[in-house]
């Protein structure tokens, strides 16, 4: 698997997701400076978490406009998977891949802790080594992980399941008080149509090895790694 | 031209005295311009004029040492070509006028002085200090500072991984933020900041210089009065994202051979970079204004040397590599401009407009800095309290007051605190905050660094001796809980107005205690900072000598340990002895409402061998959970182990012949507990 991890400036978490990658796939990553529009041939486009521009004028908002995020934009739209993390997640629906927008955490603070997900659906390339309503724990770390979408957006995304992870608690329900920033739905993932782009506030990165306290964001990287080893 | 009065030299902070010196170095009356960098330089915050003879007594040396106090950070070799450059800093003055920005700058700050000398910041730290809980101005503070801290390490992509916040009425109107910086360089690439080579540029780099922070050195050099809140410009503002491009920036051109000397542009601004590298390097150094980055039209020479202004750095760069480095920091959208050269002069000498507007020559403006030998009295050591006495009147059931002391705003989670910090971004937190000493992997290896603040001040002001060892015991025994082997400490003395005796007197009983304890545990002093005048209308602070500790575990696999416990079934221990000291113990304050007697004292000598036997076990596998006994004793102990690991307990008091709220509450010092499977194996 060829995977590509876009850098902008005030990306910081581009390197856990390197490492993620690399210990998954055995191969490193490109890491892909954001100025250059000439994105080579990739299986997967990552765009990682972190303060892209400083979060300035809106989370995300200003990296959507980069020179690479056009054309990140027509190979999601040709079919190449592309995960956004976080910040990645933000500048994704910044870029109008994915509907919606994340608002400031409903608690008005940065928010750095271990959550339970619940994992919604397993036909993607970023969840087929989960199984189907498994309560995975990972950690989410953000200001901005509201998610908020008109109505009408909500139906469709729960109609058309492309919810992937919910937030819930250690039993696996999705109640309010296990929704750590109030998102709509207790939404903390979503897919596009074609389901191959995700985005999602918590950091699967971040638990993907033993010694840092839990491997279950370890599977995404090795679901990735199985679905995308044959690919072009 | 400006004629100098007596007013012009007291606005600056400058003594008559001082300013007769100031006459006999320029050899005739200065401009405002040279005036102003005189007292930028001459303030106690650059200068350290009032601790300086103190500071010496410390132990600063190791055969693990790289680079001890003077640079931007301590250096110690960790092992495997890697080093460790750490310092803690203090923005206390900046953080009560504007709680956000001042505790934000605080941490760029300390960011700024790892990243200089070549290493990758790896975790933050604080240690904060705040007034009584229910002052008026309290949750202000405290929310501002700690949003401030997470504002501007969150941004910058650096886990803060643990601190101290403790409460306390003598900080009403004087919080402390100390913020601590750890990081990773390779140990033979290292930069300093001595300026060499005749004729080559120096460059600046980061940010435009604007109006902001102008004089705010000064500002911390002086005590607060009623008027303090008109010194609201005085303080910084800051940005943290163009620190992570200035961090990248510099490490991208430092992995070149570019850089002859680097140093960041901190309290002081361009004056006290520039007086540095020419000083260090013993030669001069000539600017052109003109070409300064500037924020803002029509500032004048002084504004420029004195700004404070955010995220900028100083470095002198090989001839021929300016257009490569050039190239670096445009990639990284920041400004880069040549605005000198290095000269033979030993002069700092700056145009503006063509015309020469400062002529200062450098080493006596940093040789004749004035010293003082301020007086001091050593505080009457306090009468010591019986166990029978602490607890005359005291009648309450052990779990009752274990339930007072574990929500006693000393003792109570900081989940609060520390879940605004993102404590796991560079995926190397193997020990996260609420623990004894945080624990970050060396990235790509199987070694952890170990980081701890500690300090109890209730302790400092009633025995600055017995509270300046005790601080550095608890850091050592905070880093040894954990499994490491402590290795060196940087600390951040806090205190009162110095020209008052009694506050001298507390100083230097710190410093006495410290430097004992740093010598008995091999655990020498690398850096550090001095925050003075910590003082509103002449009421001083506790005396707070924070301290950093940093160890290093060879591997987190096998010899790395927490608090929480870890299986059912297990046997819990005490190592150490239980005598049952409740002098200015948190049960003494919390349950009978008395800040009396002395501290525990520190057997330095226990304090090894107790350490060296729990580090011992930790490696041997023969324990499974281990913590420290600290605020509260022995009881808030096992019960902050209990609350680790999600399981309960079941003791007995160590025996003893003082009485049992004393045996379980008191707070003797080189105490652990651990649990183990097998109790035998521990106990032979």
């Amino acid at each position: 698997m060829k995977s590509a991890v876009i850098v902008f400036p005030g990306s910081n978490c581009d390197r856990d997701v390197q490492v993620a990658l690399r210990d998954s796939a055995g191969s490193e990553p490109i890491m892909h400076w954001h100025g250059d529009a000439n994105l080579p041939d990739v299986d997967l486009i990552v765009v990682p978490g972190g303060f892209s521009y400083g979060d300035y004028l809106r989370s995300g908002a200003m990296a959507a406009h980069s020179p690479v995020m056009r054309e990140v934009v027509a190979r999601a739209n040709a079919g190449v998977p592309v995960l956004g993390i976080c910040n990645g997640f933000q500048i994704l629906t910044e870029a109008g891949l994915l509907p919606g927008v994340l608002m400031r955490n409903a608690g008005l603070k940065f928010l750095c802790r271990d959550v339970d997900l619940r994992v919604e659906c397993t036909d993607t390339v970023f969840t087929r080594d989960y199984i189907e309503g498994q309560i995975i724990r990972i950690p989410i770390a953000h200001n901005e992980g509201n998610y908020f979408a008109d109505d009408e957006t909500l139906m469709r995304l729960e109609g058309e399941r492309r919810i992937a992870f919910r937030y819930c608690d250690a039993e696996g329900n999705v109640t309010a008080a296990a929704n750590p920033n109030g998102s709509a739905h207790n939404i903390a993932g979503i897919l596009n149509e074609a389901r191959n782009v995700l985005g999602m506030m918590p950091h699967p990165e971040r638990l993907a090895e033993a010694a840092l306290g839990g491997t279950d964001g370890r599977p995404m990287f090795d679901g990735l790694v199985e679905a995308l080893a044959d690919a072009a | 031209m400006n004629a100098i009065t007596p007013e012009i030299v007291a606005e600056h902070g400058l003594s008559p005295e001082e300013y007769e010196r100031v006459l006999r170095i320029m050899g005739g009356e200065p401009n405002l311009t040279e005036l102003g960098i005189f007292s930028v330089m001459w303030s106690e915050h650059c200068s350290y004029k009032s601790s300086k003879v103190w500071l010496k007594k410390l132990p600063t040396s190791a055969p693990w040492v790289i680079c001890g106090p003077g640079e931007n950070a301590g250096v110690i070799d960790i092992g495997d070509g890697k080093a460790c450059v750490f310092k803690m800093e203090s923005h206390n003055h900046p953080s009560f006028i504007e709680p956000y920005q001042g505790a934000a700058t605080g941490v760029g700050g300390i960011l700024r002085d790892v990243f200089t000398m070549g290493a990758r910041p790896v975790a933050n730290m604080n240690a904060l200090r705040f007034g009584a809980p229910d002052h008026p101005k309290t949750r202000h503070l405290v929310g501002g500072v700690v949003s401030g801290i997470g504002g501007y390490g969150n941004c910058m992509g650096i886990p803060t991984v643990g601190g101290e916040v403790n409460f306390d009425p003598s900080y009403n109107g004087n919080i402390l933020v100390n913020a601590m910086t750890v990081g990773v360089a390779d140990a033979d690439r290292i930069f300093y900041s001595a300026a060499a080579g005749i004729g080559n540029a120096v460059v600046y780099v980061g940010s435009k210089t604007g109006r902001d922070g102008i004089h705010g050195a000064t500002m911390a050099s002086a005590e607060f009065d009623d008027a303090s809140e008109d010194k609201r410009p005085t303080v910084q503002v800051g940005d943290p994202f163009t620190e992570k491009l200035l961090l990248e920036a510099c490490l991208e051109l430092m992995a070149t051979d570019a850089i002859i000397a680097i140093q960041d542009m901190g309290a002081a601004g361009l004056t006290s970079s520039s007086v540095e590298m020419s000083d260090k390097g013993g030669v001069g150094i000539e600017f052109d204004l003109d070409r300064v980055p500037m924020r803002e039209n029509g500032m004048t020479p002084y504004e420029i040397m004195l700004s404070e202004s955010q995220e900028r750095m100083l470095m002198v760069l090989k001839p021929g590599r300016e257009d490569m480095a050039r190239a670096i920091f445009e990639k990284w959208e920041l400004d880069f401009a040549i605005i000198g050269r290095v000269t033979d002069t030993n002069r700092l000498v700056l145009k503006w407009h063509g015309e020469t507007v400062c002529d200062i020559p450098v080493p006596p403006l940093v040789a004749e800095a004035p010293e003082y030998e301020r007086p001091w009295v050593r505080p009457e050591p306090p009468a010591s309290l019986s166990a029978e006495d602490a607890l005359a009147g005291i009648d309450i059931a052990p779990l009752d007051a274990l339930r007072t002391l574990m929500a006693d705003p000393d003792l109570c989670s900081r989940r609060w605190v520390w879940e605004q910090y993102d404590h796991m971004v560079m995926g190397d937190t193997v020990q996260r905050p609420g623990g004894d000493a945080a624990v970050v992997r060396v990235h790509g290896t199987k070694r952890g660094l170990a980081i701890t603040t500690d300090c109890t001040p209730r302790y400092c002001v009633a025995d600055p001796i017995e509270g300046g060892r005790q601080a550095v015991a608890e850091a050592w025994r905070n880093l040894t809980a954990a499994g490491a082997t402590p290795l060196a400490v940087t600390d951040n003395m806090n205190f009162g107005n110095p020209e008052r005796p009694e506050i001298m007197g507390q100083f230097a009983g710190c410093i006495e205690g410290m430097a004992e304890a740093c010598t008995a545990l091999d655990f020498p002093v690398v850096s550090g900072n001095v925050s003075l005048y910590n003082e509103t209308n002449g009421a001083g602070i506790l005396p707070t000598p924070a301290i950093g500790g940093v160890g290093l575990i060879d591997d987190i696999g096998t010899d790395m340990a927490s608090p929480g416990f870890a299986a059912e079934g297990e046997t819990i221990l005490a190592i150490g002895e239980t005598a049952g000291h409740l002098g200015r113990s948190l049960f003494l304050r919390a349950i009978g409402g008395r800040d009396e007697g002395a501290p525990p004292s520190v057997d330095l000598a226990a304090e090894r061998r107790n350490g060296d036997l729990v580090r011992t076990l930790i490696r041997s596998g023969s324990v499974s959970a281990c913590h420290d006994v600290s605020d509260g004793g022995l009881l808030v102990a096992v019960a902050e182990m209990a609350l680790a690991g999600g399981m309960g307990a079941e003791i007995d008091a160590p025996d003893g012949p003082a009485p049992l709220l004393a045996r379980l509450f008191g707070e003797d010092q080189g105490r652990y507990v651990v649990t183990a499977a097998d109790p035998v194996a521990v106990r032979a």
